[in-house]
């Protein structure tokens, strides 16, 4: 396979942004170019090949024209129009080279080094510096401009020509753990300033001063990029045309020779990267600027938390221990595999053949996680395989499948930009999808409007030069009522499009569902009671969406994580095709996935009742496909899912696990009754990058690969399936895949069954084309050529399907579905009388495995309970004050920050450290349809503490004990 | 399984099927109990069903002999 060549397109810089329109043909340098209209002079120069000189243009930016060095000459106009700020015309001739303008530009090119220091060679975007470039192009020989004696200053000089502190000079700042900002080699060109506000959306850099002041600052006076508002995207260091905003890595590495192309593994936007080598050594990962999910644009995580790839505390060497009591001994990967299919094969001899299952990772990749339930259905011969996806969005499966007919996304990420109403509701898009929420925002600034559902004021609520139109603070745990009062608004009020209906959805079923819907009880004045929501504010909402044209929904955890969360998925899939929301750009319903592929692993066929491509166990046509690939006969019941594992596992029927790259000690709610899960089984084999949480209970321990060390496929939130490639080998031993196969491989071997014979994950993805409909034409060479694709990608969709339900639902018509409203059984009272609710912070990552092994913990060391200064108050608590947080579940203790972000009853926390472990707080209460578990409502106490609870303490005392590892023997 | 989870989660199920419109929400419940739970989980609620009678939705007693 290609693995080290950039496969497709170039990444030039083109100057501007590209624009659409009629075409418009001129000629520059006596070549013909046509071009859309609105594309300016320089883009189309680039479009010729021509790169015109440039500085403060790029192509990710809108032009601003202040460097001069764009300069050409057009036929008929006055001087030397600047390329970056001058729109084509029809007929146009120009000039990019001259007497003329070549003499301009070493003008300006001189000045500019006239107050830059000439340290080129010992500077660290050496080889990697466009003022180095264009002091090359234009041909700089010499800069006259010399300081004269007696004091002229620069802004490089630490000290000016009299040797007198120069006050114009600022030390470097490098209070960000992965950039510098060095303004000793600062142009002002305001690249920086201009990817912060139109990429990043964040407005935390501006230009200070005026003229020869002019400098680039972060946050207000005095505070350094740590102590402002910036949230460390990298988008200003991507801009950064010198080495004034640099990254650390490169200081300390130099600068890469050679870049690999792959995709990120956090969360579910699936950002395309290159990552940046020497040799093996990853110097930086960079935002592809054609990666079709992010379009050039990155988070911290993506662009610079992957440290953890190569942190000390990664396990490299397969370990094994007969009891947990046990420290764990190192052993050759023969003897771990060995002891581990002896002892899974052990079991399902005593205790059957349903005894044993596995839990695939969304982590993983496509190949890998088919493989892992490849593991259960064709090695166990069972159907016991879950993944966390479980825990997340099991209910979008379910809800979107019974109305539309698939569970996926409808829209691509692009389809924002033409969205005019934005419903988010149970997301917070800054922190857990940020690249997302950057391409959000950016719509939003240019006037669509955004309605919140969330009971807290998220970011988005109000943040620079966005305000939401509408947040409707709900009550947790009232989900089906706000959405179901927001289509009852819609149906009473007429505000329904009776054409789309009529043509798309059965329009008896809809009769039906309006005669429930229009039911007094689902009106904003009855339900606000019960919600918090303010009546004529839901009225208003629901107005908005119905009419202000293109209306799209975007969800997340905070919608699929109740008892009713399924039932929410089907109200938000109501509203959609009430409206006529569904099937162009600019609409849809869109789940933003939690992990990176997440999708992928349901795609897979992860879930127990369910074979790759969503389909149910049951039918006989769908298991024969399978059974002939694979040679064996295939349950046609359902299996086991996550919480019945364990369920199962402390009533003993359950009593082996292989858990690929998931915590679920830490991941999964009510972590003691996982944990005695655990316990209860005789061989749990975790695989994974770090002694996690989970592995305090395994038996065996498999040491698993980065998404920097295989090859392999991710499919994103928007159904793209991205390649992962390989840009090092791995550090212990082997991929995923190949791990997954040699223990397959050792049971079958055992079993005198045929051994699985992958060379290369290609293979695999051969084998998910040949079974499952909607990756059909998708393969590797095809993923070389265009990149990634959309699935489904079958005949009927050669080239993929950016957009789902377009001539029709997948199911046929769309169906409509009553949801009533039914409270959770999970109520406050006195002994709990505030309700809990759990999210992500953008610096760490779900379980925090990954980024608390990165400088991300800077940000968030750990984690803290929001709480309303009302209900602080009541309990004597302060800020910053040691909390003791209980549910009927357990305890635990954080400390408290207190904010009016949440509501008067309501208190928040993040799960990203073991130490807090928000866990032992939730319940074992779930969604109705899948058993995703309510995270996000339980009754809770906050009461003043003096530290760490007993239960913290001796669980930090017990995964001590567990983690310790025998010296290797001589 | 201890029956309290068990019998929860079923008259969960079936808290959502009697909502819905028609006559066939036994069927409903039970074909939801068939495609997601296995064997075992139905036959242990059927066992269960026999002991705690009394804690059973009407809706789950009636979709257990389809089950």
């Amino acid at each position: 396979m290609k693995d080290f060549i950039i496969p497709w397109g170039d990444d030039r810089d083109m100057g501007t942004p590209a624009k659409q329109g009629a075409a418009v043909s001129l000629m520059i340098d006596g070549f013909e170019v046509t071009v859309p209209e609105g594309t300016s002079v320089m883009r189309a120069a680039a479009i010729a090949g021509i790169a015109v000189p440039k500085l403060c243009a790029s192509d990710n930016l809108e032009a601003f024209g202040s460097c001069r060095l764009c300069v050409v000459e057009i036929e008929g106009r006055r001087g030397t129009p600047a390329s970056c700020t001058t729109p084509v015309a029809a007929g146009m001739v120009v000039k990019t080279q001259s007497e003329q303008v070549k003499r301009i530009r070493k003008g300006v090119m001189e000045l500019y080094i006239s107050d830059h220091p000439l340290d080129c060679l010992t500077c660290s975007a050496n080889g990697d510096c466009e003022l180095q470039d264009m002091a090359g192009v234009v041909g700089l020989r010499d800069q006259r401009f010399e300081a004269p004696e007696g004091g002229m200053r620069t802004h490089f000089a630490a000290r000016d020509t009299s040797g007198i502190a120069n006050p114009e000079w600022i030390a470097k700042d490098d209070s960000n753990p992965y950039f510098t900002y060095d303004p000793a080699k600062c142009i002002v060109c305001n690249r920086c300033v201009r990817a912060c506000e139109e990429v990043q959306g964040t407005f935390a850099l501006t230009i200070e001063g005026r003229g020869f002041e002019s400098r680039v600052s972060a946050g207000g006076v005095g505070d350094d990029f740590m102590a402002s508002d910036c949230v460390s995207c990298g988008a200003c260091v991507q801009a950064c045309p010198t080495a004034t905003l640099q990254e650390k890595s490169v200081i300390a590495l130099g600068t890469p020779t050679r870049s690999v192309i792959t995709t990120c593994a956090y969360c579910g936007v699936g950002c395309s990267f290159k990552a940046e080598l020497n040799g093996d050594e990853l110097v930086r990962m960079t935002p592809y600027k054609h990666g079709a999910a992010n379009r050039g644009h990155s988070c911290v995580k993506g662009r610079f938390a992957y440290g953890y790839a190569t942190h000390s505390d990664r396990i490299l060497k397969p370990m094994i221990r007969e009891t947990i009591d046990q420290p764990w001994r190192e052993v050759s990967w023969e003897e771990a595999l060995g002891f581990a299919s002896a002892k899974m094969r052990g079991i399902q001899a005593k205790y059957g053949r349903k005894s044993v299952g596995v839990i695939t990772s969304s982590r993983c990749t496509n190949e890998e996680t088919y493989l892992v339930q490849k593991l259960t259905r064709a090695v166990f011969l069972n159907n016991n395989t879950d993944t966390c996806a479980r825990v997340c969005h099991s209910p979008t499966g379910y809800g979107l499948g019974q109305t539309f007919g698939t569970s996926a996304g409808t829209q691509n990420f692009d389809s924002v930009a033409e969205a005019d109403v934005v419903v988010v509701i149970g997301a917070n898009p800054t922190d857990g999808h940020p690249v997302f929420a950057s391409r959000l925002k950016k719509r939003l600034r240019a006037g669509a409007k955004l309605i919140v559902i969330d009971p807290r004021r998220i970011d988005l609520v109000k943040t620079p030069h966005i305000e939401a139109a509408h947040h409707l603070a709900l009550r947790p745990g009232t989900n089906v009522a706000v959405v179901t009062a927001l289509a009852h608004v819609i149906v009473t009020e007429g505000l329904f499009d009776e054409g789309f209906i009529r043509t798309r959805c059965d329009w008896d079923e809809f009769q039906e569902y309006v005669e429930f819907i229009s039911d007094v009880r689902h009106s904003p004045e009855m339900t606000e009671i019960l919600t918090g929501v303010a009546a004529e504010e839901l009225r208003a909402a629901a107005r908005l969406y119905a009419k202000g044209g293109n209306g799209a929904i975007y969800y997340g955890l905070g919608v699929t994580e109740h008892s009713q969360g399924s039932t929410t998925v089907m109200a938000i899939a109501n509203l959609a095709m009430m409206t006529g929301n569904i099937g162009r750009e600019g609409v849809g319903v869109n789940p933003l996935r939690g992990q990176n592929n997440v999708q992928g692993s349901c795609d897979m066929g992860s879930f127990p009742h369910e074979l790759p491509g969503y389909r149910h166990v049951k039918g006989a046509e769908v298991r024969a496909i399978f059974e002939g690939a694979w040679g064996v006969t295939i349950d046609p019941e359902p299996g086991l899912r996550i919480p019945n594992m364990l369920d199962a596992a402390v009533s003993g029927q359950f009593k082996g696990l292989y858990c690929q790259g998931e915590d679920i000690l830490q991941s999964d709610p009510d972590t003691r009754h996982v944990a005695a899960g655990l316990a209860a089984m005789e061989c749990v084999i975790v695989h994974d990058l770090f002694l996690n949480e989970t592995a305090n209970y395994a038996h065996v321990f498999l040491p698993g690969s980065t998404f920097l060390e295989k090859d392999g496929t991710f499919t994103n939130a928007e159904r793209r399936i991205n390649r992962v490639r390989k840009v090092m080998a791995p550090r212990n031993g082997y991929a995923d895949w190949e791990i997954t196969q040699m223990l397959a491989n050792a049971m079958l071997e055992a079993e005198g069954r045929p051994l699985w014979h992958y060379t290369h994950p290609s293979q695999i993805m051969e084998e998910i084309a040949a079974t499952t409909p909607g990756f059909a034409n998708v393969d590797y060479a095809m993923l070389e050529e265009k990149g990634s694709v959309q699935w489904p990608c079958n005949d009927a969709n050669p080239e993929g399907s950016p957009i789902m339900h377009v001539d029709g639902f997948v199911r046929g018509k769309g169906r409509f579905i009553v949801t009533e409203y039914i409270a959770t059984e999970e109520r406050t009272g006195p002994r709990f009388p505030l309700l809990l609710t759990t999210g992500r912070i953008l610096s760490q990552y779900n379980v925090g495995a990954q980024t608390r092994r990165t400088e991300n913990t800077i940000w968030h060391s750990e984690d803290v309970l929001e709480i309303h200064p009302h209900d602080a108050e009541v309990r004597g608590v302060k800020e910053g004050d040691w909390v003791k947080l209980g549910s009927r579940s357990g305890e635990t203790s954080l400390r408290a920050h207190l904010t009016d972000r949440v509501s008067p009853g309501v208190v928040y926390t993040t799960f990203h450290h073991p130490t807090t472990q928000a866990n032992v707080i939730t319940t074992d209460f779930s969604d109705w349809a899948t058993n995703c578990p309510e995270y996000k409502v339980t009754a809770v106490q906050v009461g003043l503490s003096n530290g760490p609870t007993d239960w913290q303490e001796s669980y930090e005392e017990q995964a001590r004990l567990s983690r310790r590892i025998l010296p290797a023997a001589e | 399984m201890s029956h309290d989870k068990l019998i929860r989660m079923a008259n969960q199920i079936a808290s959502f099927f009697k909502t819905q419109p028609g006559r066939d929400q036994a069927e409903r419940v039970a074909a939801h109990l068939k495609d997601f739970w296995g064997p075992e989980m139905r036959a242990a609620l059927k066992d269960q069903a026999k002991s705690h009678e009394a804690e059973l939705d009407d809706l789950v007693r009636r979709a257990l002999p389809l089950i």
